[in-house]
C-alpha cells in the first residue's frame, strides 16, 4: 500500500471539560476525495483543524506522507503546501479580495521598489485573483478591490474556496464549502474538486449534503462522538447506510470497510 | 483517481437545467435607493471623507467668523505649528488604534525620552547626536516593552498601557528631578535637540521644522500602511485577529513591529517637542495621549480597529487645531473650545457607527 497522505493516530483535544477529539484517528490516500461526515458537535472541525495546525492537540500522532509533523501554527502547514477552507472562512472583511486571497504571501514588485520599498505589485494580485475567481464562476463580483465585507456569505466563500485550491500543492481541507452557496455555486465547487483530484491533489471535504458527498467521494469517513467510526466506501453503500451509522442507528461495518 | 462522470449522472435533476444558465457576466445591479444611502457608501469606501470635509467647512466658517485674519498664512501655519506635536502623537496613536488597541502611555513616552535626550546631551555631556539616538531607541523599547506585555502576557492594551503610562510618567519625574531642562542651558550645551524648532519662511507662512516632520511622518507611514505587505497585515488584524491568525499572518510578531514602531514615533515626538516647547519640562503634554486620541477619533479611524486611514488623523489633528484657533479668536472662552471639541468626538463616533451599518 502505499503511503498515505496524512495519518493521524490517536489524536485528543480536550477544552475544559469537552473533548473535541476522543482518540481519533485519520486517513488521507493520495489523490482521493476523502469526505467527512457526522453530526453537528461531532468533531469534524476539530480534527482537521489538528491537521492543519489550526490547533494543536493535547495527544496523539501526525504523519504527513510517512513523517511525523508538530504543526505550531496553520503558517507551517500552509509552508507544506496544505490548505484549508475554515468553517468560519477566516478572512478579512474590511481587505479587499485580493489582499484577502494574498494574506500572508503577498507579491511584491519586481527590482528596488519592492527590495527596498517593500512596494507590493496589487496589479499583479488583482489579475491572478481575478482569474481564479473566473475560474470559479464568480464573476457577480463588482470589482477585485472591493472590500469582502460588501460580499454575499456565498462569495465569501466563493473567495476562501478559490484562496485555498489556487495555493495547495499537498491537499486541501474544506469544512463544508459549499453550506452557503447556491446550487450553481455549488455544482461549480464540486466540479473544481474534481479538477484539483485530477491534478493528483487530494482533498477532505467535510460536508453535510450527502449527495454531494456521494458524489464526489472516494472514500467516506464517518466521524460520531469525537473519533472515527469507520470508513465505508460510497459505493457499497447509500446515502440512508451513512446516515444510519453517522446518527448511531444503525452498527458501523468492521473498522476498514474501505 | 476516478473517471470523469458521464453528464447523464452529473448532480441531481434539478441541476440538469445549469448547463442553460445565463453565462454572462452578471452585471452588478445598482440599488442605491437615496442620496443618503449613496453618501453612506460614499464615506464607506473613502473613511478620511468625513474628517476633510469637517476640515473644510470649519475653516470656512472660521474664516467667516473671525474674519480675514484667520485665513492669513501666517495663522494657518501657527496651526500647523501648534498641531505638530500631537499630529505626531497621533499618527503613533493610529498605528495602535488599527490593530483594535489604544496606547495611553504616547505621551508619556514622548516625554520620558526627550527627558533622556535632555539628560544626556547637556547634563551628562553625551553628543547631541547620540543622545537623540538613545532617546529613540529608548522609544522602541517602550514601545516593545507594552507591545510585550500584549503578545505574550495577553493583558489587554487598555490595562497595559495605562500601567505603563503611570510607570513611564513616575520614570520620567524622577529622571527629571521634576525640574524642567531651560531653554538657555539646551542653547548652550546641545541646540541641536531644538533641531525641530528652526523655522523658514514661504510667502507669509512661518513653516516649523517639526511640522514638516509631522506631515512627512504621516506620509510614510500611510505607504507602509497602504502599500506594504506589513500594512496589510496590521489592517487585517484590526479587523479580526483569528481570521488574520488562521490566514497566515504572524500576528504577534506584527502587533510587536507596530508598538515598537508607535514608541519610535513618539520619541521622534519627544525630539521635536524640545524644539516646539523651547524646554523640557515633565509637565508638559500631560493629556498628550487623549488629545491625540481625540484627533484619531475625530479623523474616522475606528476605535474598533481595521478601519480608517492614517490621514484621517492628520486631519482630526488640524481640525482640533482649527477649531481652538478659530474659537479664540472669535473670542469664545476656552472652556467653550473644550466643549466644542467633546461634541466633535461624539459626533465622530456616531458617524464612524453610522458609515459601519452600511449593509452588504
Ligand atoms: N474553541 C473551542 N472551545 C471549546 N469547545 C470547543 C471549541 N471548538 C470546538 N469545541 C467543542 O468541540 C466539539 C466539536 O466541535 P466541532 O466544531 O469540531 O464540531 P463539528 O463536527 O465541526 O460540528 P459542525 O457540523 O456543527 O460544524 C463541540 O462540542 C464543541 O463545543
Ligand atoms: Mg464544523
Amino acid at each position: 500500500m502505499t503511503t498515505p497522505v496524512v495519518q493521524a493516530r490517536g489524536i485528543v483535544k480536550r477544552y475544559g471539560h469537552v473533548t473535541a477529539i476522543d482518540h481519533s484517528d485519520f486517513e488521507l490516500r493520495p489523490g482521493e476525495v476523502l469526505a467527512v461526515i457526522g453530526d453537528n458537535g461531532a468533531g469534524k472541525s476539530s480534527i482537521v483543524k489538528a491537521i492543519c495546525g489550526a490547533t494543536i492537540p493535547d495527544e496523539g500522532e501526525i504523519l504527513i506522507e510517512g513523517k511525523p509533523v508538530k504543526f505550531n501554527s496553520p503558517i507551517e502547514a500552509r509552508d507544506m503546501g496544505i490548505e484549508i477552507v475554515y468553517q468560519n472562512l477566516a478572512l478579512s472583511p474590511a481587505l479587499s479580495i485580493a489582499d484577502n486571497m494574498f494574506t500572508g504571501r503577498e507579491i511584491r514588485k519586481e527590482g528596488w521598489m519592492g527590495k527596498i520599498l517593500r512596494m507590493l505589485d496589487k496589479p499583479a494580485m488583482e489579475k491572478f485573483a481575478r482569474e481564479k475567481l473566473t475560474e470559479l464562476g464568480l464573476m457577480t463580483v463588482q470589482s477585485i478591490k472591493q472590500p469582502v465585507e460588501t460580499l454575499s456569505g456565498g462569495q465569501r466563500q466563493g473567495v476562501a474556496v478559490a484562496r485555498a485550491a489556487a495555493f495547495a500543492t499537498k491537499f486541501i481541507i474544506m469544512d463544508e464549502p459549499t453550506a452557503a452557496l447556491g446550487v450553481k455555486e455549488s455544482r461549480k465547487v464540486l466540479e473544481l474538486i474534481q479538477d484539483v483530484r485530477a491534478r493528483g491533489i487530494p482533498i477532505i471535504l467535510i460536508s453535510h449534503n450527502m449527495p454531494h458527498v456521494f458524489e464526489v467521494a472516494d472514500r467516506i469517513h464517518i466521524h460520531r462522538l469525537g473519533k472515527r467510526l469507520c470508513t465505508i466506501d460510497p459505493k457499497d453503500y447509500t446515502m440512508s447506510d451513512a446516515v444510519a451509522f453517522m446518527t448511531g442507528a444503525k452498527e458501523p461495518p468492521a473498522q476498514d470497510a474501505a | 483517481m476516478s473517471e470523469p462522470m458521464t453528464p447523464a449522472q452529473k448532480g441531481q435533476d434539478f441541476e440538469q437545467t445549469l448547463d442553460k444558465s445565463d453565462a454572462k457576466v452578471a452585471a452588478f445591479e445598482v440599488k442605491h435607493h437615496t442620496l443618503l444611502d449613496r453618501i453612506q457608501h460614499l464615506l464607506h469606501n473613502n473613511p478620511t471623507l468625513v474628517p476633510v470635509i469637517v476640515l473644510v467647512i470649519s475653516l470656512v466658517a472660521f474664516g467667516i467668523i473671525a474674519g480675514g485674519k484667520f485665513f492669513s498664512a501666517f495663522n494657518l501655519s501657527l496651526i500647523l505649528q501648534q498641531v505638530s506635536i500631537i499630529g505626531i502623537l497621533a499618527a503613533a496613536q493610529s498605528l495602535i488604534i488599527l490593530t483594535a488597541g489604544i496606547d495611553l502611555s504616547v505621551a508619556a513616552i514622548m516625554v520620558l525620552m526627550s527627558v533622556v535626550m535632555g539628560n544626556l546631551a547637556v547634563f551628562a555631556g553625551v553628543p547631541s547626536g547620540i543622545a537623540i539616538l538613545a532617546g529613540l531607541a529608548g522609544g522602541v523599547g517602550a514601545g516593545l516593552m507594552n507591545g510585550w506585555f500584549i503578545t505574550r502576557v495577553k493583558l489587554p492594551p487598555f490595562i497595559t498601557t495605562l500601567g505603563t503610562w503611570s510607570i513611564f510618567y513616575a520614570l520620567l519625574l524622577w529622571l527629571s528631578g521634576a525640574q524642567s531642562i531651560r531653554g538657555q542651558d539646551i542653547d548652550t550645551e546641545a541646540p541641536f535637540l531644538k533641531f525641530f524648532g528652526a523655522t523658514f519662511n514661504i510667502g507669509g507662512a512661518r513653516i516649523t521644522l517639526s511640522a514638516v516632520l509631522m506631515i512627512a511622518i504621516f506620509v510614510v507611514l500611510w505607504y507602509m500602511l497602504n502599500k506594504t505587505a506589513w500594512g496589510r497585515h496590521v489592517y487585517a488584524i484590526g479587523d479580526d485577529k483569528e481570521a488574520a491568525d488562521l490566514s497566515g499572518i504572524r500576528t504577534d510578531r506584527t502587533l510587536l513591529s507596530v508598538y515598537g514602531l508607535s514608541g519610535f514615533v513618539c520619541a521622534l515626538a519627544g525630539w521635536a517637542s524640545i524644539g516646539r516647547v523651547g524646554s523640557i519640562s515633565p509637565q508638559s503634554f500631560y493629556e498628550g495621549n487623549l488629545d491625540s486620541i481625540t484627533a484619531v477619533v475625530i479623523g474616522g479611524i475606528s476605535l474598533f480597529g481595521g478601519r480608517g486611514s492614517i490621514l484621517g488623523a492628520l486631519f482630526g489633528a488640524l481640525i482640533v487645531g482649527v477649531f481652538r484657533s478659530g474659537l479664540r479668536m472669535s473670542g469664545v472662552d476656552v472652556l467653550w473650545q473644550v466643549f466644542a471639541i467633546g461634541w466633535l468626538i461624539i459626533i465622530a463616533v456616531a458617524i464612524d457607527q453610522w458609515i459601519r451599518r452600511v449593509s452588504a
